[in-house]
């Protein structure tokens, strides 16, 4: 079936762009929060995928893509709220948002 | 009665087990308790061989362990042979008992020796009364254990706790071969007991080649304990425990052990002809080579040492040519002899505080009783009749002689020779002729009857045991002396004995002969003998190459063995350590090489995906 619009290809060149900045930045970025950004922009890479997936393959169901696309926002939207909350814990203990300094993991 | 003979050794185990618990609170009348205890065992052990005499016998087991369809007995058997030397050991040990408690007076551990001695009889005894190897064997290595703590009571001084450790070490080398030769009867015949064995060999059972052997390995038991060459370099060093502990550990009875091994297990050496060869001619070598060494010994002590090591090799010839009822009557008359002899060399020593002949000398004056009761211990010794080594020794010569072994019936009687000669030069050097040092004689006292009584009661047997020669021949099995050959052979023994007393006599009685014109005369000799045959520097030579041989396997174990496990456990730290460096810490850089392996992964999956 012929697709009206805007062809599949260029939504994944959205989303790989998206997908690709978010981790860019979820691996330079030094600040907490701008990496919590990093992982929002995956995430919606991802949710592109999701609908504009859901769309070409013209599935029986038309909703299933984008019921994914909505759970996974509201995941993330908790998930950014937990977080912020380990973001402002850590800023009081340690007087510090750089993810640099926090190497408890070191083996 | 010979039912309740286990009374017997439990009376000894009651008295360690008293002087060790109560000891310290009685002081030296703690000797009373192993005193009274042996005099019952002794009573006891005389009314066993009374009625074992009568025709009785007895024997108990009782289940010890099972191993699958294998059980493990314990028990006790007293026959003719066993009851004889229960009777034997338990009157030496008594009267030994009776004099440690003179000669030990004042000892800073003289409770403590009570004990061992106490222990000492319980493991002799049960080895006699044992009816199966395992039993044996412990108690075996109760009396190597209680020897080596006796030798070493006075451990103060060095010397001591390294001769105490010398004959723990060679007897230990025995030991291994008879652990060997139990293993091997055990894995040949599925039993421990005696009888079992015994009757399984009788029958011809096991082969030829596997009876050698055992028989060998337990012989090697029987060298390391009954001191015979090449493994006897520790019993001339035991004399450096008290001098009761020689006479009845390290003379009369331990010693004899080895013995009395080859004697109970004698139905095997008779299959094992090649074995009972090697008996003879250890035991040949053995009575000759200590002999010689005992003629140029000068401490009373080691001279008897060596003559109980030269009298340990006639039982073991007896043994090795047939004579098993010859060999059995030289360990029961030697044991009371020697007994006697080492008894009465401790109340010389007890009275001029040395054990060098060459500054004794004159001492029959002041210690009349126990110079008469040396005397008649040297005289049997020597073979002289009518005490009870003539008949033993005898017997002995006669079994010999009636053996097909020529050339060792006169390594025998020389041997016999010698034995008058060095026994005639000690009782010379000791008691007669004038004193050679005032000091030494001014201060000798004979000893309390404590200790003179016991001596006393011991030239009993020592004079008339003898005369039972052919009845305790026939009462423990064996043949009797063949009558028609004895004669030449009693004459030609009493003729060697009395031209060794009267060689020796010439030398140190007469001074026919300057004893420094005969060292200087025979000089090689001489130092060959003073330097016992060098068994000692062959005995460190073999331990040197043993420990060279443990130096190389355990630098092979350091550096191979170890080095292997040493060497994968650092391979393991090395790579931890540089993988240490990948887990900085930092959550980013794990998630790159999360994301690096993620690409990776997919990369290979594509490229495999393709070729597949």
């Amino acid at each position: 079936m012929p697709e009206a619009g805007v062809p599949v290809g260029y939504f994944f060149a959205v989303s790989t762009l998206l997908f690709s900045l978010g981790v860019f930045g979820a691996l330079r970025r030094t600040n907490p929060v701008a990496i919590l950004m990093s992982i929002e922009l995956m995430l919606n890479a991802v949710n592109i995928n999701f609908v504009a997936f859901s769309r070409h393959l013209g599935a029986a169901d038309p909703v299933r893509g984008p019921m994914f696309a909505i759970f996974v926002i509201t995941v993330a939207a908790a998930e950014v709220s937990l977080g912020l909350a380990i973001v402002l814990a850590l800023l009081r203990r340690r007087r510090s948002a750089d993810v640099n300094e926090f190497d408890a993991l070191k083996g | 009665m010979p039912q309740h003979a286990w009374i017997i050794p439990a009376l000894p185990l009651a008295s360690y087990a008293l002087t060790v618990f109560v000891g310290r609170r009685l002081g030296e009348r703690a000797a009373y308790i192993g005193i009274a205890a042996l005099g019952l065992a002794t009573v006891l052990a005389f009314w066993t061989l009374a009625a074992v005499g009568g025709g009785a016998s007895a024997a108990m087991s009782v289940p010890w362990l099972r191993l699958g369809d294998w059980e493990i007995r314990m028990g006790f058997q007293v026959g003719r042979l066993e009851a004889a030397v229960l009777a034997m050991v338990t009157l030496v040990s008594w009267m030994i008992f009776i004099f440690s408690k003179g000669y030990m007076h004042g000892d800073a551990r003289f409770n403590r020796f009570y004990a061992h001695l106490s222990l000492f009889v319980t493991g002799m005894l049960t080895l006699v009364m044992a009816d199966n190897f395992l039993l044996f064997f412990v108690a075996w290595e109760i009396m190597g254990l209680c020897s080596y703590l006796l030798i070493g009571h006075w451990f103060e001084e060095v010397e001591n706790a390294r001769a105490a450790f010398k004959a723990f070490l060679v007897t230990r080398l025995g030991d291994v071969g008879l652990l060997l030769g139990i293993w091997t009867l055990a894995a040949a015949t599925g039993s421990l007991r005696f009888a079992d064995i015994l009757e399984k060999v009788e029958a011809g059972e096991l082969s030829g080649s596997l009876v050698t052997v055992a028989a060998l390995l337990l012989f090697m038991g029987a060298v390391g304990k009954s001191a015979q060459v090449p493994l006897h370099i520790w019993l001339p060093d035991a004399m450096a425990g008290p001098t009761p502990v020689s006479a009845l550990i390290h003379a009369a009875t331990m010693v004899a052990a080895g013995v009395f091994l080859v004697g109970r297990t004698y139905p095997l050496f008779e299959a094992a002809p090649a074995a009972l060869a090697t008996v003879a001619y250890i035991g040949a070598v053995t009575a000759l080579v200590a002999a010689l060494i005992a003629t140029v010994q000068t401490d009373i002590k080691k001279t008897l040492a060596y003559s109980t090591m030269s009298q340990l090799g006639y039982m073991m010839l007896a043994m090795g040519v047939g004579g098993f009822a010859a060999g059995l009557f030289h360990l029961e008359a030697h044991a009371f002899f020697k007994a006697l002899l080492f008894l009465a060399a401790g109340s010389v020593i007890h009275a001029v505080h040395t054990q060098d002949m060459h500054r004794m000398g004159g001492l029959i004056g002041p210690l009349r009783l126990t110079g008469l009761t040396f005397l008649a211990g040297a005289l049997a010794l020597a073979g002289i009749p009518p005490f009870a080594g003539f008949f033993s020794k005898d017997a002995v010569l006669v079994a010999v002689h009636a053996s097909p072994y020529r050339a060792l019936f006169w390594v025998a009687l020389f041997t016999a020779f010698l034995t008058a000669y060095y026994m005639t030069r000690a009782a010379a050097l000791t008691f007669f002729g004038r004193p050679r040092e005032r000091e030494v004689i001014e201060h000798a006292h004979e000893s309390p009857p404590v200790m003179t009584a016991p001596l006393l009661v011991l030239v009993v047997p020592t004079a008339l045991f003898g005369f039972l020669g052919p009845w305790f021949q026939a009462f423990v099995g064996g043949h009797e002396a063949h009558g028609a050959e004895a004669a030449p052979v009693q004459a030609l023994a009493i003729g060697a004995a009395v031209a060794g007393i009267l060689v020796a006599w010439a030398i140190y009685g007469f001074r026919a002969l300057d004893r420094r014109t005969a060292i200087r005369l025979l000089k090689p000799l001489y130092v060959l003998f003073k330097e016992k045959f060098f068994f000692d520097h062959l005995g460190l030579a073999v331990a040197r190459l043993g420990m060279l041989l443990s130096l190389a396997v355990g630098a092979f174990d350091r550096l191979v063995v170890d080095g292997l496990v040493n060497g994968v456990a650092w391979l393991v730290l090395l790579i931890g350590r540089g993988a240490r460096a990948l887990t900085a810490g930092s959550a980013q850089a794990y998630a790159l090489v999360m994301l690096a392996g993620v690409v990776i992964g997919l990369f290979i999956y594509q490229v495999l995906g393709r070729v597949g």
